[in-house]
């Protein structure tokens, strides 16, 4: 070779090289459609909080905070207070989570420790699944099967707990009687199917991570596989499994129709698992057709605020909580 | 000094009882938490078969009008459904995927380290988690007020919805493509933009391509983000871009809790139909990834 180009090789690739002092228009228009992509990611998120706030304000101008958080919710009279559907959405996501959390980390350790490589993909095409079966699929079934098959259930739990301290608050009869089966606790249960998927397939990348090393020197020194989990695997993925939990946490106070389908449509507050509730997903979504009249819609648009905050809140904890841990572990390893 | 007879040897592969027993016992709970996902899994996708498939027929896919909720399951169909929810994902995922993809190429191959590449990467990991309802009132409120409802105004939220896993999905797959390739390229003088329409891209191809079918086959199911966007009709709505339009998310939605057999039936139908297309989606993602990786190694 005799005529080679000298490239700074400190230069990086791409950049105006030695060959010619200017980048071709083609060459540089790409990058600035490429640019222009991922910046449209940045400009939708800022839309979305700006243009919706926009629309909301009469409903924070005539409700005020104090109305924006009563419980009173009476569209026919002016009453605009969310209240009962935060409670709604809070604690559907938080018995999802509950309930999502064990047997997601319990299947994301069958899946890394437990069963052979070519015995997992299966397992993983299986919870995959769940994932692709529609939401709406789920509030399909969840209404017209779950429901009334589940509802002689709750019956059962609610006569035996009655009475019990905080387990009949929780799961007994309401006025004596009254059990329902679209509930918090059916919507807590569908959301927890909805979001095992995401929960599990994440705390599978963390758990992936541990050492081998660290595994092997727990069996060398004779522990059994739980134990092994207990003390190699536990310790090192414990808050990246928690993000993941929190990122779960995200989906279901996001999580729509199903939730619309299943859980009452009664914007109440009580201790009571077992009786009809409301969340602030399914009541825009419920009630956004015949919310023509200006503060109406602005209420439920700005409940689509109040949601947009709250899943971003949750989803940078989540962050925050995985950033920690990989920190931690980059630092130790 | 005498040995004690009857001291057993120790044996270090075989632990103690209670300590096996919770060591099984750890494994039947996770094989158990495994069943309790399998048990509700079966359950709807044999209700959704069984009451979904007696109502599937050639009329019920392809009949342009959608009866009113009274009439028997025998009438038409909802083929007007399974075209609005076709036409509106195939359009959002043909705004979406070239987006979605330049965006990754901005983040992977232009962005680097800079800080507003980190931002950006960030920022779509953020709007991954936006829930899908959120996306269906910003389209309302950026587009619908302005130009009205319709089957675009669909694609829009649903495109909203596909951009952020686009973009993570084949930043993830981009990251894995080799430098090598990268610098073998440039070796020859290749532009940037060159090197990375015809050997980054191609390489990494198989990867987005399934990352982005994914996308779409979640999508396909979203009913949300179409309730302010599409409203719902009971016809065919041949122009995509004005009129209201229909889907089969939102017809199963209107028609579950409706009292009459022949629209339950028919929400059914519509469930098992939009079932089969987010699973043959995912399939065909399955067997690019397969079709690739063979290539790729």
């Amino acid at each position: 070779m005799s005529a080679t180009v000298q490239a700074d090789p400190a230069t990086p690739a791409g950049s105006a090289s030695g060959l010619t002092t200017r980048r071709p228009l083609g060459d540089r228009a790409f990058q600035v459609i490429a640019l222009v992509s991922g910046l449209l990611v940045l400009v939708i998120l800022v839309l979305i909080a700006v243009i919706m706030s926009q629309q909301s304000t009469s409903w924070f101008t005539t409700e005020g905070w104090s109305g924006i958080f009563s419980t009173d919710w009476d569209p026919a009279h002016n009453k605009f207070g969310a209240m009962s559907f935060v409670y709604g959405t809070v604690i559907a996501s938080a018995i999802a989570v509950i309930i999502a959390f064990p047997v997601s980390v319990s299947v994301a350790l069958l899946l890394t420790e437990v069963v052979p490589r070519r015995w997992s993909q299966p397992i993983v095409y299986v919870v995959d699944l769940l994932a692709v079966v529609p939401s709406v699929v789920w509030g399909l079934w969840g209404f017209l099967v779950f429901i009334p098959w589940v509802q002689p259930i709750y019956a059962h739990v609610a006569s035996a707990v009655n009475g019990i301290w905080i387990l009949g608050n929780l799961f007994g009869f309401l006025n004596g009687n009254f059990v329902s089966g679209a509930s918090f606790f059916t919507a807590g249960l569908i959301l927890a199917v909805m979001i095992t998927p995401i929960v599990t397939s994440l705390s599978r990348e963390v758990i992936a991570t541990v050492p081998t090393t660290d595994k092997e020197g727990a069996y060398a020194l004779g522990a059994t596989r739980w134990e092994m989990i207990r003390g190699a695997v536990w310790p090192h993925s414990q808050s990246g499994v928690v993000g993941a939990t929190l990122l779960g946490l995200g989906r279901a106070m996001g999580e729509t129709i199903a939730v619309a389908l299943v859980m009452g449509s009664s914007p109440t507050i009580s201790s009571h698992l077992f009786t009809p509730g409301y969340a602030m997903a399914g009541v825009i979504a419920n009630q956004f057709g015949e919310a023509t009249v200006g503060v109406f819609r602005a209420a439920l648009i700005g409940m689509g605020v109040l949601l947009f905050l709250l899943t971003i809140i949750v989803n940078l904890t989540a962050r925050a909580v995985v950033e920690r841990n990989v920190r931690r572990i980059r630092g130790t390893a | 000094m005498a040995v004690a007879s009857d001291q057993q040897p120790v044996d270090l592969r075989d632990p103690a009882g209670w300590r096996r027993a919770k060591n099984r016992l750890a494994t039947g709970g996770m094989w158990f938490a495994f069943l309790c996902l399998l048990v509700p899994l079966g359950f709807v996708l044999v209700t959704v078969i069984a009451k979904g498939a007696g109502i599937i027929s050639w009329q019920f896919l392809t009949s342009s009008t959608i009866p009113p909720s009274v009439l028997p399951a025998s009438f038409d169909g909802m083929g007007a459904a399974v075209v609005g929810t076709l036409e509106i994902t195939g359009v959002a995922a043909v705004i979406a995927i070239p987006l979605g993809i330049l965006g990754a190429v901005y983040l992977n191959e232009y962005g680097g380290n800079r800080p507003l590449a980190r931002l950006l990467s960030f920022l779509s990991d953020v709007m991954t988690g936006v829930p899908s309802i959120v996306m269906g009132l910003f389209i309302f409120t950026i587009y619908v007020l302005h130009f009205g409802y319709s089957g675009f105004a669909g694609s829009l939220s649903l495109a909203c919805l596909m951009l952020p896993i686009v973009i993570r999905s084949s930043y993830e797959m981009l990251r894995l493509v080799p430098d090598d390739l990268r610098q073998g390229s440039y070796a020859l003088g290749a532009t940037k933009a060159r090197v990375t329409v015809t050997v980054v891209l191609p390489t990494a191809i198989g990867g987005i391509v399934s990352g982005a079918l994914l996308a779409v086959a979640r999508a396909a199911g979203e009913t949300a983000p179409l309730l302010f966007t599409i409203l719902t009709v009971e016809a065919t709505n041949p122009n995509l871009f004005s009129g209201a339009d229909t889907a089969l998310s939102t017809q199963i939605f209107v028609n579950a809790t409706q009292p009459y057999t022949g629209a339950v039936a028919r929400a059914w139908g519509s469930a098992l139909t939009l079932i089969a297309i987010a699973f043959i989606l995912m399939i065909v993602a399955r067997l690019v990834t397969a079709r690739f990786n063979r290539y790729s190694r």
